[in-house]
């Protein structure tokens, strides 16, 4: 028997993403993220990418280092402010899309029982609640393949009242949009609209059959031609590859979101994804980086599956490009405490600010 | 305030599982951390469950609000 230490592992091996290519040499690893440094904050500069995939291969060892470069490239291009957020799934489960992560999909049997759109009192308590923790932002998500008239009816009442209520910053997430919706909305005070690429075009057929990537992109152009923020985000741990996260990046910065809402799995009892790996914790730190080096001036936003994919690591994200995060409760499941996130911020000096290009 | 069927609890002192609806007896229990309950305690129903940043309300068709926090 070696007397030589060795690893032990203490939990079952969490999902890693497939590579393309071994692990660059340290040496490699560090000239790469000087020169990624050089790039984005001497020369101010979008990396290319070639460059992010030659950063995304650095060894876990480097993965600190490159989480360094992320917080300062977000310090530099977004300023210290993180924002905070609130969600509310106004009207949950019975959607006819068949995402395959999604607890909400009328196609799985999962414990989720679809319910009506609240009432108006309803949505404004949550606002309140919102309001009071701090945050800037409010999103009201409807579980639906697109808004219908009655739907849209409801948004644009929504909006404005809880605006004036509260006076946060109105969001709202409703599926594919026709051109004339995307009108109204915007016309209405939806300040951001959220509509998510989730993965990369060449692993979407996997997780979703119902709609084409297309109708995505669409959606998402005819956000930002009514006047509205894009909020389009990634979900990360369903078995795509590094080569796809990088595809993921290169399509994210093609449809300019004003914020990139970054989740990872938390497997859904009932759906498809229901019993994947969740993404090992370093792996997040190095995709959080990765995504603020590829997108050094979005509000890159910590959303689902943070609690469990991240644990003890949640602060390390903080410091490895996020500015920003969902706090509380999410659509279906439970965040951690909002004290423990604000008590984070405090902690790291983080001051509490409104981000984006509208205010 | 949990009234009953507190996320995480599983099955024990109540008839069924929140999180799965069986019978307490026939769930070793399966709940999550971070999930709110999903069925009623008393009866197993599913629950219509309302989750805002600040808390969730679990309501049963047959025996009303059964959980909050």
């Amino acid at each position: 028997m070696s007397d030589t230490l060795q690893p032990v592992s203490i939990s079952p091996r969490p999902g890693l993403a497939k590579a393309s290519r071994p692990p660059l040499a340290a040496d490699v690893a560090r000239k790469a993220i000087r020169a990624a440094e050089v790039a984005l904050l001497d020369e101010r500069r979008m990396l290319t990418a070639d460059e992010l995939a030659e950063l995304a291969h650095v060894p876990d060892s480097a993965v600190p280092s490159l989480a360094a470069l992320a917080h300062e490239v977000r310090l530099s291009w977004c300023g210290p402010e993180v924002e905070v957020e609130g969600i509310l799934s106004a009207k949950t489960g019975g959607c006819p899309e068949d995402c395959h992560f999604c607890s909400q999909s009328a196609a799985f049997d999962t414990p989720v029982k679809a319910t009506p759109f609240l009432d108006t009192e309803e949505v404004l308590a949550a606002a309140r609640e919102t309001a009071e923790l701090g945050a800037s932002e409010f999103c009201i998500v409807l579980a639906v393949r697109g808004p219908d008239e009655r739907t849209m009816g409801r948004i644009l009442e929504l909006v404005p009242l809880v605006k004036a209520e509260t006076g946060l910053n109105v969001a709202v997430s409703a599926g594919i949009l026709t051109a004339d919706q995307a009108q109204r909305l915007g016309e209405g005070g939806v300040h951001r609209y959220n509509h998510n690429l989730e993965t990369a075009a060449s692993f979407f057929p996997r997780v979703v059959t119902t709609h084409d990537y297309a109708e995505r992109l669409e959606t998402c152009e005819l956000v930002r031609a009514n006047g509205m923020e894009l909020c389009c985000g990634a979900l990360l741990g369903m078995g795509e590859s590094v080569d796809q996260r990088l595809e993921l990046i290169e399509q994210l910065r093609s449809v300019e979101p004003a914020e990139v809402p970054l989740n990872f799995l938390n497997p859904r009892p009932g759906t498809p994804l229901g019993e994947a790996p969740i993404v090992e914790a370093l792996e997040a730190i190095r995709w959080i980086a990765m995504f603020r080096l590829g997108l050094p001036s979005v509000i890159l936003r910590y959303a689902g599956g943070r609690e469990i994919t991240l644990r003890e690591l949640q602060i390390m994200g903080m410091t490895s490009g996020i500015n920003a995060l969902i706090v509380g409760n999410y659509l279906t499941t439970l965040g951690r405490t909002p004290d423990e996130d604000l008590q984070m911020l405090d902690d790291l000096k983080m001051p509490i600010g409104v981000l984006g290009k509208v205010i | 305030m949990a009234v009953s069927g507190e996320a995480g609890t599983g099955p024990g002192a109540d008839a069924h599982c929140t999180s799965c609806g069986r019978p307490a007896a026939d769930c070793a229990g399966c709940a999550r951390t971070l999930d709110p309950p999903h069925y009623c305690a008393t009866c197993g129903t599913r629950l219509a469950v309302r989750v805002s940043p600040g808390g969730w309300v679990g309501r049963c068709k047959h025996h009303g609000e059964v959980a909050r926090s």
